[in-house]
C-alpha cells in the first residue's frame, strides 16, 4: 500500500479493521461508521488513535457536528462510478469544518485525483507505490478551476485576469 | 460567438493532453476497458457499431465559420467527409479511429472546441434557443447564461460522476424553443412582479424511456443566486438520486419517488446553506455578454420591393421563403433556416464540401455565424432581405434550400440501427419513406406544420415522444416493428404523444403514417395545424382508419 498525503508520498501506519476483526490495543486503526455509531464507547483505547471510515451510501449527517476529534476519516470508494463520496468530502469539509485527515481508498481512479483533491481529499491511498507516483502529478491536472472549492475558495469569475495561470 | 480568454483556452488544451494520455494508457493495456469507458465518454466517445462515435459540443448551438470549416476538415481528414447534427445542437462523427481521437481533439481546441461532458454520467453541453438574440419576443439573450454555466459546469469537482447524464436548457423567449420542459432542468427568463429579471426553475423533465414534463420548483430565482441554487439541485441530485438502477437513475425518478414538494424542501433547504457563499456577480455577467460577438445592423428599410416581385414570380424563391425563413427583430432582415432535410439523406447529415461552402455563404451574407436548431437544421440568424434571393440561389446549389423546414418532411431522427449500437430498429430508411410521400410538394404543404420524430430504440435520441407523430423503433423476436405516438410536443405547451395502439411491421410504417395524414386531411377545420387536430379530436378517428384497414 502507498499513500500520497498533502502531495507527498508517505508513510501509511493506519489498519483498517473488518467488522469482525478485534481492535489491537496499540496503534491506528479505522472501522466503519457503522461499528463507530453501534460500539461506540467500546472502541476506546485509552487514546489509541481511532478513525472512521464512510461507504459512498452512509450519511455524512451521521458524523453529528463534532469529528474534529477524529484524526482520521476515509471515504472508501467501493466504485469509483459512485459519485457520493465527491458530496461527502464537501460535507465534511464545508458543512463540518473538519480539518483533519480525509482519505480516500478502494475504488478510485487516478483520473479522479484533481476532482477529489478539488473536494477537500488531502490523502489517496494506492495499491502500489507507482500508482501513487502517477497520481501526483494529476492532483493539478488541471491549472484552471473555474469553481469555488476546498481548494480555491472563489470562483474563477472572482480573480479572472488578476492571476496568473498556475 | 463566446470568445475564450486565455483561461478558457488552457482548459481545452489541458484536456487534450489529459485524454491523449488516457487514450495511450488503454491502447497500451494500463487502462481496462471498464476503466476507460468513463473517461471517454466524459468526452463524447462512444464505442458503435462499426467505429466509435465522437459526439462534439456545439455550446447553445452557437458556430462561427471558422468552426464549421474546421468541423468539415475533421470530416475530410479524419471521418468520411460528413458529420451528423444531433437534436441536443451536438455534432456526430461515426468513423473516427480511436488512434486519432486525441488529434482531433486537439483540432478542436484551435477553434475553441471541445467534446467536454458531451456523454456520460454528468452536466452535458447546455442547450438553448435558436433564435436567442434575433427574436422579438426575447426578455434576454439566454446564452450568456449558458456560457456561465458551461463554465461552472465543466470538470465541476463534485458533479462529475453523477447517477446519470444530467441536461440542462436555457430559454428567453416567450416561446419555448428550446425544449425545457423536457430537461433535467429547464430555465426560463422570466420577470417578476417588481420587474427583475430572473429564472423560473423547473426540474425533473425528460424523454428517454420514462418520458416526463418537468415541474417548476421555483417560479421566480434572482440572476444572483442562478449557480448556488444549481449547485442545491445537483448536491441533493448527486446524494440521493437512485444508483442502483440505471433505468431509474435520472433526476425525474428522484422528484417522482420523493415528490415534488418534499423534493423541492429539500433542495431549497441545501440553497439557504449555499446562497451566499456562491453568488453570481453582476459584473461576471457582463464580462460574458462583452466576450460575445455581437452583430452589427445596418438601418435598412423594412421591405425590399426587389425582393417581392422575385416572391411574387418564382414559386420556388415564394415556398422557400415561407418555410425556410422567419421574422429577424431588425427590420429589413431575416432569418434564414438550412435545410438538412434533403429527401434520402440521413437528417441532418452534412458533408464536408457542404460544410466549407455554407461557411462561405455565411461569412458573406450573416456575420460569420450560423446556429445549429433542436430539429437537426441550421440557422443563418442575420441575413437581409437584399440578399435573400441570392442566398437562396446559392444554398439550392449546395442542396441546402429544401423548402421543408418545420413541414413533415423536416423529420427529427437518431442514426438507428444504421449506425448506433443501442438502436433496436433502423430510423433513417423510414425518415426517407415518409420522405418519399412528399413527391407533390403540394400535397406537403397543404399538410402544414407537421412535427415527425424517429427513434431507433427506447432510448429516444430522436425526441419521439415529443412529436407530433413519434416513431419508436421496437425489437420483436428479432424483427423491427414501430409503435406510433400521436399529439406529442416540447413546445411552450409541452406534452407527450400517445400511442396509437400496436407496434407496426417496417413495411406498414410508411402506409400508417399516410393513412394519419388521409385522416387529417378529411377532419381537419379549416387551418387547423395537425395537433390542434389531434388535441381537437383524439385518437379514435386516427386508430379506426390505421387498425381497421391492418
Amino acid at each position: 500500500m502507498a499513500l500520497i498525503k498533502d502531495g507527498q508520498p508517505g508513510p501509511n501506519d493506519w489498519q483498517h479493521l473488518d467488522d469482525s476483526e478485534t481492535l489491537p490495543a496499540l496503534g491506528p486503526v479505522t472501522v466503519s461508521l457503522k461499528r463507530w455509531q453501534s460500539q461506540r464507547d467500546g472502541l476506546n483505547r485509552d487514546g489509541q488513535p481511532l478513525g472512521i471510515r464512510l461507504e459512498a451510501s452512509d450519511s455524512p449527517e451521521a458524523l453529528g457536528d463534532m469529528p474534529q476529534e477524529i484524526p482520521l476519516i476515509v471515504l472508501d470508494m467501493q466504485a469509483f462510478t459512485d459519485g457520493r463520496s465527491f458530496s461527502q468530502a464537501q460535507w465534511i469539509r464545508e458543512r463540518l469544518g473538519y480539518a483533519g485527515e480525509l482519505r480516500v481508498r478502494g475504488d478510485f481512479l487516478l483520473d479522479q485525483v484533481f476532482y477529489l483533491a478539488r473536494v477537500g481529499v488531502n490523502a489517496f491511498e494506492f495499491s502500489d507505490a507507482s500508482q501513487a507516483q502517477q497520481a501526483l502529478p494529476r492532483l493539478h491536472e488541471f491549472s484552471v478551476r473555474y469553481q469555488a472549492a476546498n481548494d480555491v475558495k472563489q470562483p474563477l469569475y472572482r480573480y479572472r485576469n488578476t492571476a496568473p495561470i498556475a | 460567438m463566446y470568445h475564450y480568454d486565455q483561461y478558457d483556452q488552457t482548459v481545452v488544451d489541458e484536456r487534450v493532453a489529459q485524454f491523449r494520455d488516457q487514450t495511450r494508457r488503454f491502447l497500451t493495456g494500463e487502462l481496462s476497458e471498464d476503466q476507460y469507458r468513463p473517461l471517454r465518454l466524459m468526452n463524447g466517445l462512444y464505442i458503435q457499431r462499426h467505429a466509435p462515435m465522437l459526439r462534439v459540443a456545439i455550446p447553445y448551438g452557437l458556430l462561427s465559420t471558422r468552426q464549421l470549416r474546421m468541423l468539415a476538415h475533421i470530416a475530410r481528414r479524419y471521418d468520411k467527409g460528413y458529420g451528423h447534427f444531433t437534436t441536443r445542437q451536438n455534432i456526430q462523427f461515426n468513423w473516427p479511429r480511436l488512434e486519432e481521437v486525441p488529434d482531433i481533439l486537439a483540432d478542436l481546441a484551435t477553434v475553441q472546441m471541445h467534446a467536454i461532458q458531451t456523454s456520460g454520467n454528468c452536466i452535458r453541453n447546455v442547450t438553448s434557443d435558436h433564435l436567442a438574440g434575433v427574436t422579438a419576443d426575447e426578455l434576454e439573450d439566454p446564452r450568456i447564461y449558458c456560457e456561465i454555466i458551461r463554465q461552472w459546469s465543466t470538470f465541476h469537482p463534485e458533479f462529475s460522476f453523477l447517477p446519470r447524464k444530467f441536461k440542462i436548457a436555457v430559454n428567453g423567449a416567450a416561446k419555448d424553443r428550446a425544449a425545457t420542459q423536457v430537461h433535467d432542468i429547464g430555465l426560463q427568463l422570466v420577470k417578476n412582479a417588481s420587474g427583475e429579471t430572473g429564472f423560473e426553475v423547473l426540474v425533473g423533465g425528460g424523454l428517454g424511456r420514462t418520458p416526463v414534463i418537468g415541474v417548476v420548483i421555483r417560479p421566480f430565482l434572482a440572476k444572483s443566486d442562478l449557480l448556488s441554487y444549481l449547485e442545491a439541485i445537483l448536491r441533493v441530485y448527486n446524494r440521493f438520486g437512485r444508483r442502483d438502477n440505471k433505468y431509474k437513475a435520472r433526476i425525474k425518478i428522484l422528484v417522482k419517488e420523493l415528490g415534488t414538494a418534499e423534493f423541492t424542501r429539500l433542495v431549497e433547504a441545501e440553497w439557504a446553506l449555499v446562497r451566499t457563499q456562491l453568488i453570481l456577480d453582476d459584473s461576471e455577467i457582463e464580462r460574458v455578454t462583452r466576450a460575445f460577438t455581437t452583430a452589427t445592423y445596418e438601418s435598412l428599410p423594412a421591405t425590399c420591393s426587389t425582393l417581392d416581385a422575385a416572391l411574387a414570380e418564382q414559386p420556388g424563391l415564394r415556398h422557400w421563403w415561407s418555410h425556410n425563413t422567419a421574422p429577424h427583430k431588425i427590420p429589413g432582415y431575416r432569418v434564414v433556416f438550412v435545410s438538412l432535410k434533403l429527401p434520402g439523406q440521413a437528417p441532418g447529415d452534412m458533408t464536408d464540401s457542404q460544410m466549407d461552402a455554407l461557411a462561405e455563404l455565411t461569412d458573406r451574407y450573416s456575420q460569420g455565424e450560423l446556429r445549429v436548431t433542436h430539429t437537426q437544421n441550421l440557422v443563418l440568424a442575420d441575413v437581409k432581405l437584399t440578399d435573400l434571393q441570392a442566398l437562396w440561389q446559392q444554398l439550392s446549389g449546395l442542396g441546402l434550400a429544401t423548402a421543408n423546414i418545420g413541414t413533415a418532411a423536416d423529420i427529427i431522427c437518431c442514426p438507428g440501427l444504421d449506425f448506433c449500437s443501442l438502436a433496436n430498429a433502423t430510423s433513417i430508411p423510414i425518415a426517407n419513406g415518409i420522405q418519399q410521400l412528399f413527391e407533390d410538394t403540394d400535397y406537403l404543404y397543404d399538410l402544414g406544420d407537421i412535427r415527425i420524430n424517429i427513434s431507433g430504440c427506447m432510448n429516444g435520441c430522436g425526441h419521439h415522444t415529443v412529436g407530433h407523430i413519434g416513431i419508436l423503433g421496437v425489437d420483436k423476436k428479432g424483427e423491427e416493428w414501430y409503435q406510433i405516438t400521436l399529439g406529442g410536443s416540447s413546445a411552450t405547451e409541452a406534452a407527450l404523444g400517445e400511442r396509437l395502439g400496436p407496434a407496426v411491421s417496417r413495411d406498414q410504417v410508411v402506409s400508417v403514417i399516410d393513412s394519419i395524414f388521409t385522416v387529417y386531411r378529411n377532419i381537419r377545420t379549416d387551418e387547423e395545424p395537425f395537433l390542434a387536430t389531434v388535441q381537437r379530436v383524439g385518437l379514435t378517428p386516427f386508430q379506426e382508419r390505421v387498425y381497421g384497414t391492418h
